[in-house]
């Protein structure tokens, strides 16, 4: 019998290309992502069928299943606007580099008079930070006025973007650059102090609400 | 070092020929499982990181006192929630002191789940949801514009035929059961939501119902 000649094959198989891809791929996902700051309550809502995305000029208010109130505003400017407002209101004094530290930052859940020493708080203990929340009740009603300050700076900001936008020669809608108003609510929280936080809104004439939801199977339009 | 270069010919020494082919390759396997898992990982997580929101139009808040005669709500659903718990009553509220032609408002329970609330409300609604189905299959027959049935399809909503729904929630009712509530009030094609507070009438029924 001839000898048969096996050919010498390494059993190995080249993943040069598979490795490029998938480090493009990584390389991708890691610059598409945003990462989101942490917050310092997490949240868990109910689900429903809406297939709307949170709106990106947004003001927030978020509730845990204690009861407690967070407060959170998007643009970075229009936070240092409400900031400043608040500040002279409830006659609270922030540095320079306060205020730049609050544009950056994200939810927050404390009176007026706790804000300094939360922001001075490096990110991560802010979770521990022991706070009965932002008031709202009818005598120290610090809620309303963040929202009311925020709506009024979010909306100055917002024509400012606008007009912007205009100049460029796009045609944008000006309702997507006024702020849009969020309730996230924890689904084990009770109605009745979501209700509250509602019952502020509609004092200062703003109707439409938004739940933050996580979104589950429509039955109208399974795909 | 140098007998990296040197190519694999002279066969005398097995185990000398074998250290030398090693060193060329390097094992990828690590490299490519980690770089599959950060993969994994991103590709999850900035698909999911997004929220959804459900957008929820509250009545305007007016200081003037109710018109009492106002028309009266004729084709309307309440709802009373409490912890995990649903009631509702079609129609006007009677308290047991006022009854009206059919005697006192009775509480009927239902619950969450598709074939208690959705059913509930898919029957009275059915007015708007027969005729939504017959203009989708008239899209499918590309008989109808997508544009025109939208519009439409809010204007079917707003008719007077089709059902209006209130919400009153008690001191006990949590956040989802609100929100799963509204949920279902949007998949059965409901224009007309309002969450309005209780009546001290309807919060003694309730408990009644509830003690049961």
């Amino acid at each position: 019998m001839p000898k048969i000649k096996i050919p010498k094959s390494s059993p190995s198989i080249d993943m040069t290309p598979m490795v490029d891809l998938a480090f493009l791929l990584v390389t991708f996902f890691m610059l598409a992502a945003s990462f989101r700051p942490s917050e310092p309550v997490t949240v868990e809502t109910a689900s429903s069928i809406s297939d709307k995305v949170i709106p990106e000029n947004n003001i927030m208010v978020t509730l845990d299943p204690d009861g407690k109130v967070y407060f959170n505003l998007t643009n970075p400017e229009a936070r240092k606007e409400a900031l400043n407002n608040m500040a002279s209101l409830y006659k609270v004094s922030f540095n320079e580099e306060q205020i730049e530290k609050f544009a950056l930052m994200s939810t927050f859940g404390c009176t007026m008079k706790e804000l300094p020493a939360y922001i001075d708080l490096p990110g991560d203990s802010r979770k521990e930070f022991k706070t009965e929340g932002i008031p709202l009740d009818s005598l120290d009603n610090q809620l309303k006025n963040w929202i009311s300050y925020s709506q009024m700076a979010a909306l100055n900001t917002g024509k400012t973007a606008y007009e912007e936008a205009k100049q460029k020669g796009l045609a944008p809608d000006a309702d997507d650059f006024k702020p849009k108003f969020i309730i996230r609510a924890d689904g084990k929280s009770v109605y009745k102090k979501a209700e509250k936080v509602i019952d502020v809104f509609r004092e200062l004439n703003l109707n439409n609400l938004n739940f933050v939801t996580s979104s589950e199977f429509n039955p109208n339009n399974p795909n | 070092m140098a007998e990296i270069a040197e190519s694999g010919g002279g066969g005398h020494d097995k185990g000398k020929k074998r250290a030398k082919k090693s060193s060329t390759r390097v094992d990828m396997t690590p490299m490519v499982d980690l770089a599959f898992l950060l993969l994994t990982f991103f590709v999850l997580t900035s698909t999911f990181s997004k929220p959804k929101v459900m957008s929820l139009a509250y009545p305007a808040k007016i200081d003037e006192p109710i018109d009492k005669n106002a028309p009266k709500l004729n084709n309307g659903i309440t709802f009373l929630l409490s912890k995990d718990k649903i009631f509702y009553y079609t129609g006007e509220f009677y308290p047991a002191d006022r009854p009206g032609k059919d005697g006192p408002t009775k509480l009927t329970e239902t619950n969450f789940s598709a074939s208690g609330l959705r059913k509930v409300l898919a029957d009275l609604n059915s007015y708007v949801l027969l005729r939504k189905e017959g203009m989708v299959k008239k899209v499918k027959a590309k008989q109808m514009a997508d544009t025109t049935y939208t519009r439409e399809l809010e204007q079917l909503k707003g008719k007077p035929e089709a059902l209006k729904v209130l919400v009153k929630t008690d001191d006990k009712a949590l956040c989802k059961n609100f929100i799963d509530l509204i949920d279902e009030v949007k998949i059965a094609e409901i224009g007309v939501i309002a969450p309005v507070p209780m009546l001290p009438a309807e919060l003694k029924l309730l408990e009644t119902q509830l003690k049961k």
